[in-house]
């Protein structure tokens, strides 16, 4: 049996009297692949964001590699080294290069040798073919080659899940097919631990183990990824498929 | 033509005294903004946290050093720290005390409003990747920061090179001091000196700032 490295039990966020996620519950194993689907407003990317603790919540548990996360900034500051995220709209730094923008976390977070970050950050860039950008910033960059450089920040961090922000909504069409290549690539070959938030149901049908529906902030069915695009359980997501044009 | 008033400036060491005058407004000028913009920095990242209690006495602060006028500022310092506190400083220290809280004050406000303009994606993204606040503010927020208050930060260091002007009332020996002395002194000798004088005070503050003002005004520009 592969380890389980990230649970979620019961729980419950709310802006102000607003309840913006029902008893959330589940877990994701070692290199599993999770796509949080759902119509827009159901939760997804707050889910997501509580989970490397952007947003906070009123009750309930995450639990990481079987030690419940005290929710507290010192400890999420921790914890971020190891849950990476990647958001839709980048967020590079623009007052530093890209190479600059990777090391900064490892080099000071991390305190690891620059010399050693630095070649690695060559590496991970040369994955994605973007080490000849390695001292442009980041304006003088596509929106697709910023979010290939986004993605090689959080990996040089080496994290153990990464978190996907509808990474690929802000892209050109013609510059999502490279992005979801990188991640099928990090599932396939690297057997990277993932969630990712989308609207692309065929981003999430390529690289996806299960599928964690949502809507109005509760989960309605949990399924392995294959089995939810051909026979969902649910008539909430065989609506919601059908509405996707799926 | 020896009798010209153009000569009054150039008559025993009148024109080095003059520059030692400059130079003693420039460091005065220098030094404020050096001391302001490290305070007005620390004041500005805290108006931005969300303790209320700092916030509001930093509030506070800045508006009454922004405003109380410059004179009253500087004789509040020059006349109450030697006698309720016993401080004993040169006026120019004096002078670079009361320059630099006011100068603190108004940039504490520009720092603020800058780091408040820093797109809330960028904080998060800094978050996300484990930085702590302090390493935030420091790689992140506050260069991304320091290009949006750059064309407000040379403006009120040109406010604040002006302003020395107003160092002779608490006797520092400053520019104006200085010609004002070389005016009496030779009123006798060269009548017209004191447009010559002046002329050139006018000519010093104005190469000084001038460049400044410039630099804003296309830093601005290109900003838009």
């Amino acid at each position: 049996m592969t380890e389980e490295i990230l649970k979620v039990e019961h729980l419950n966020k709310f802006y102000g009297d607003w309840q913006a996620l029902h008893d959330i519950s589940f877990n994701l194993k070692k290199g599993e692949v999770l796509a949080i689907l759902g119509p827009s407003g159901s939760g997804k990317s707050t889910l997501l964001r509580t989970l490397n603790g952007l947003e906070n919540y009123k009750n309930g548990e995450i639990v990481f590699h079987g030690k419940k996360v005290q929710p507290s900034p010192k400890e999420w500051q921790a914890i971020r080294q190891k849950i990476g995220m990647v958001f839709q709209s980048y967020d590079l730094f623009p007052n530093l290069t890209v190479m600059q923008n990777i090391l900064l976390a490892p080099t000071k977070v991390q305190k690891r040798d620059r010399a050693e970050v630095e070649q690695e950050a060559h590496h991970l860039l040369k994955r994605v073919n973007m080490d000849q950008y390695a001292d442009t910033y980041p304006r003088e960059l596509s929106g697709g080659q910023q979010q290939r450089v986004a993605i090689v920040r959080t990996l040089a961090m080496k994290p153990e899940v990464i978190l996907l922000d509808e990474i690929t909504a802000s892209l050109d069409p013609e510059m999502v097919r490279g992005i979801e290549d990188i991640v099928k690539k990090l599932s396939e070959n690297d057997h990277m631990t993932m969630i990712l938030v989308t609207h692309q149901m065929n981003f999430a049908k390529r690289v996806a183990d299960q599928v964690l529906f949502l809507e109005k902030g509760r989960i309605i069915e949990k399924t392995p990824c294959e089995q939810f695009f051909t026979e969902p359980q649910s008539e909430r997501a065989q609506q919601f498929l059908t509405d996707m044009d799926f | 033509m020896a009798h010209s008033g153009i000569n009054v400036l150039f008559s025993g060491s009148n024109f080095d005294r003059l520059l030692v005058g400059l130079w003693t407004s420039i460091w005065i000028a220098a030094l404020s903004i050096i001391i302001g913009l490290l305070i007005g920095t620390i004041f500005g990242v805290l108006r931005t946290m969300p303790n209320k209690i700092i916030r509001c006495i930093l509030r506070v602060y800045m508006e009454i050093f922004r405003i109380l006028p410059s004179v009253v500022l500087l004789y509040l310092v020059y006349y109450i720290l030697p006698r309720s506190l016993h401080i004993n400083w040169p006026g120019t220290w004096m002078a670079v005390l009361a320059f630099s809280l006011w100068v603190a004050a108004e940039f504490s406000d520009i720092v603020r409003g800058a780091l408040q303009s820093v797109p809330l994606a960028q904080k998060e993204s800094g978050l996300a990747l484990g930085l702590s606040k302090m390493q935030l503010f420091l790689y992140v927020l506050l260069p991304q920061a320091f290009k949006l208050e750059l064309p407000a930060t040379i403006n009120l260091a040109t406010r604040v090179i002006k302003t020395t002007s107003i160092l002779m009332l608490i006797s520092v020996m400053d520019v104006i001091n200085v010609g004002q002395q070389i005016i009496e002194a030779n009123n006798q000798k060269f009548p017209t000196g004191v447009f010559w004088v002046y002329g050139l005070i006018f000519f010093f503050y104005f190469i000084l700032d001038y460049p400044l003002s410039v630099w804003a005004k296309s830093l601005m520009a290109k900003q838009k």
